[in-house]
């Protein structure tokens, strides 16, 4: 009788629920944007921070009651929304995203909704220099990764010799702009005009750069729903909805009613200044393989020199721990416990952007101090149970030979240890490789930042992951190795 | 005359009185074992008199650094037997590395284990062992050897290897002081006793 229940139960789960389910028309547009990505795009309410609000939250807001339904918002990261609506997570994408081929070529992608110019932004004391991108050649210019700018600066990169600098958020390129640590900055307008209110030295070139839209991405298979999504946007724009909510976040010009008319009379929309175009993965494996090599040594020359670093500050670490008075072994355990207790993302920042005004650091060399320092705090403990371990015995003989407190960790208590902290050694540094991952977020372009530009660019994460797996593992299988080899060599 | 001379030693552990009222002194070249039962403080003392530990009242007089051959050795085990034996004339006497070097070869090759001086500790038996720590502690010629149960790890016919060693040793004029519970190797070595009580 018992199984007979659960048999009756997991088919009721089975089939039963989902038919109840699909039964009715859902009640809610799920719809994705990044939060993070702030006014006017969508950003948490100052007011009730358990609501978004925002251009896009509102023109959300016109497409779920146009279908009959209410918005639902889901958070996603920018670079991870084309993803996240083409697994499903959500049925539209919608933050400031930009209409490029590439995305047409993989997604639903709805009619525009809003066109935008590339600004080039400058610091003012550089107006007279910098006219235009090509008088950038050789310079740092800034933008986000994966935009229709990156495409801009990628193609400049190749005509005009300038450097392109990747962020993950639209803040930080306009401060490291003030601070010199790029010569311009390549974004919409929306976030140009953001950025030059936040940054008194700073001014947008009257020339444009090119030319883009903003549209919402749904999963390849949802045709239908973008279909009527269309026609809820032309009514929008013929009703003047859209005109409204654009003028109410002071983003309304004589660029929108071109493109609204256009598109009411079901025409094309003018062509962006996007040349990304769909290649095959494999070609594009190779057009991207100098690149990854080179992502590859700086991630490894980041590694082992931040390596270095935390082993000789961990060593200091663990020696004063164990021989130091009591107000050094105080500052120093303080020390391992704020650096264990905060996330190793959060220092980064703070040394390249939270120090900034006060020490200004290169990225590469932020990245090897924050690395460096937050390993150090691991390897001190490593080392400080290594020195722990060596038998007291080992110590007494060293004391009654006469040998010193510091002659005796120089000579036989820290070669003692040295022998059990290899292990753990050897695992905290295949780990310091794959954290060197995080110091992307302050512009260093590294393997995994390097994957992710790659998989943006070809929609596609399966021959950039293999390829940047399989580039880390030739980094961190040797290094095991080695350490195995010199464990045996110490057991025999 | 008196190479070590101790004067009502008093050694507590863990609060608890084990060793009152001591005296005793060794002469220069005499062969003295320190008896008694087990718990009775022979090593306590030996470690006060290296000042390992702490004693707890009296005086103990003595001209210098001990030397110290502990019941397990304690040879360092990054160092080869050579490196042992060399390490503290280096850097505690300030010799050269090659005087250093040349020295305990011949301190290890007179105690029959110059073959072993490029050996690792646990490369090592316990009988070989205990050899290159006495010649470790030789290298810095102290005024008195102090040996903790040296008889612990070795079996009987390594016992009249070492009986016969300490004789030698004392015959060249070496002070040594050892705690031990075995009589027949005390008369063996035809040492001096004195008994805790």
């Amino acid at each position: 009788m018992k199984q007979f229940c659960v048999a009756a139960l997991l088919c009721a789960v089975y089939f039963g629920v989902p038919r109840a389910a699909a039964a009715q028309p859902p009640s809610v547009l799920r719809w994705g944007g990044d939060a993070e990505g702030g006014a006017p795009f969508v950003e948490a309410d100052p007011n009730d921070p358990r609501h978004v609000v925002g251009f896009d939250v509102e023109v959300a807001t016109i497409l779920a009651h146009g279908l009959g339904r209410e918005p639902q918002f889901v958070q996603a990261g920018f670079t991870s929304l084309e993803a996240s609506a083409a697994r499903g997570d959500f049925d539209i994408g919608l933050s400031g995203i930009e209409d490029t081929p590439a995305r047409r070529a993989r997604l639903a992608v709805t009619i525009p909704y809003y066109e935008f110019r590339e600004r080039v932004t400058v610091r003012k004391a550089d107006a007279d220099r910098f006219r235009s991108l090509a008088d950038l050649r050789g310079r740092r210019v800034a933008t986000l990764g994966a935009t229709l700018a990156y495409d801009l600066l990628l193609n400049a990169q190749a005509d005009d010799g300038l450097v392109p600098v990747t962020y993950e958020d639209d803040v930080h390129p306009y401060s490291d702009l003030a601070l010199g640590r790029v010569d311009a900055v390549l974004l919409d307008q929306v976030l140009a005009d953001r950025g030059v209110k936040r940054n008194p030295s700073l001014m947008n070139l009257e020339k444009d750069a090119g030319i883009g839209h903003y549209v919402g991405v749904l999963a390849a298979s949802n045709g239908a729903l973008r279909d009527r999504i269309d026609d809820i946007l032309r009514t929008a724009m013929r009703d003047g909805r859209l005109e409204s909510i654009f003028r109410r976040w002071g983003m309304w010009n004589q660029d929108q009613p071109r493109l609204y008319a256009r598109l009411s009379a079901n025409q094309p929309a003018p062509p962006t200044g996007s040349t990304a175009a769909t290649v095959d993965p494999w070609t594009a494996a190779r057009r991207y393989a100098p690149a990854m090599l080179r992502a590859t040594l700086i991630t490894l020359a980041l590694s082992c020199v931040a390596m270095l670093l935390a082993v000789a500050v961990g060593a200091a670490i663990a020696a004063g721990r164990v021989y130091g008075r009591p107000i050094v072994r105080f500052a120093l355990t303080a020390y391992v416990e704020v650096v264990r207790g905060t996330p190793l993302l959060l220092q980064l920042f703070v040394i390249y952007f939270g120090v900034a005004a006060i020490i200004d650091l290169p990225a590469f060399a932020a990245a090897l101090l924050g690395l460096g320092l937050n390993y150090a705090a691991y390897e001190s403990e490593i080392y400080r149970g290594a020195l722990e371990a060596v038998p007291v015995g080992q110590l007494e003989a060293a004391q009654a030979l006469g040998l010193g407190r510091w002659q005796t960790l120089w000579l036989v208590r820290g070669p003692q240890a040295f022998r059990f902290a290899l292990a753990p050694m050897t695992n905290d540094f295949v780990a310091l490789l794959k954290d060197s991952s995080l110091v992307s977020v302050i512009t260093v372009v590294e393997l995994t930042k390097q994957t992710s530009i790659f998989a943006a660019n070809i929609g596609s994460w399966v021959v950039p992951g293999a390829m940047c797996a399989a580039l880390y593992l030739v980094l961190s299988l040797p290094l095991a190795h080695a350490a195995r080899r010199i464990e045996r060599s110490w057991r025999t | 005359m008196s190479v070590l001379s101790v004067r009502r030693l008093a050694i507590e552990r863990g609060g608890r009185a084990i060793v009152r009222d001591l005296d005793f002194s060794v002469g220069s070249g005499e062969l003295v074992a320190l008896m008694g039962a087990s718990g009775s403080g022979k090593t306590s003392v030996l470690r006060a008199i290296a000042r390992l530990d702490r004693s707890a009242g009296g005086q103990i007089e003595l001209q210098g650094r001990v030397g110290f051959v502990f019941q397990f050795h304690h040879l360092f085990a990054n160092m080869s037997a050579l490196a042992n034996v060399a390490v503290a004339p280096v850097h505690v006497l300030g010799r050269s590395r090659q005087e250093a070097e040349v020295r305990a070869r011949v301190l290890l090759t007179s105690l029959g284990v110059g073959d072993r001086a490029e050996a690792y500790p646990h490369e090592l038996s316990g009988g070989e062992a205990q050899r290159v720590a006495i010649a470790r502690a030789l290298a810095m010629d102290p005024p008195i050897l102090l040996m903790d149960e040296p008889t612990a790890s070795l079996d009987p016919a390594r016992r009249g290897d070492l009986a016969a060693t300490l004789i030698r040793l004392a015959a060249d004029g070496r002070t040594i002081l050892m705690a031990t519970h075995d009589e027949d190797f005390v008369g063996a070595c035809r040492a001096r006793v004195v008994t805790i009580k």
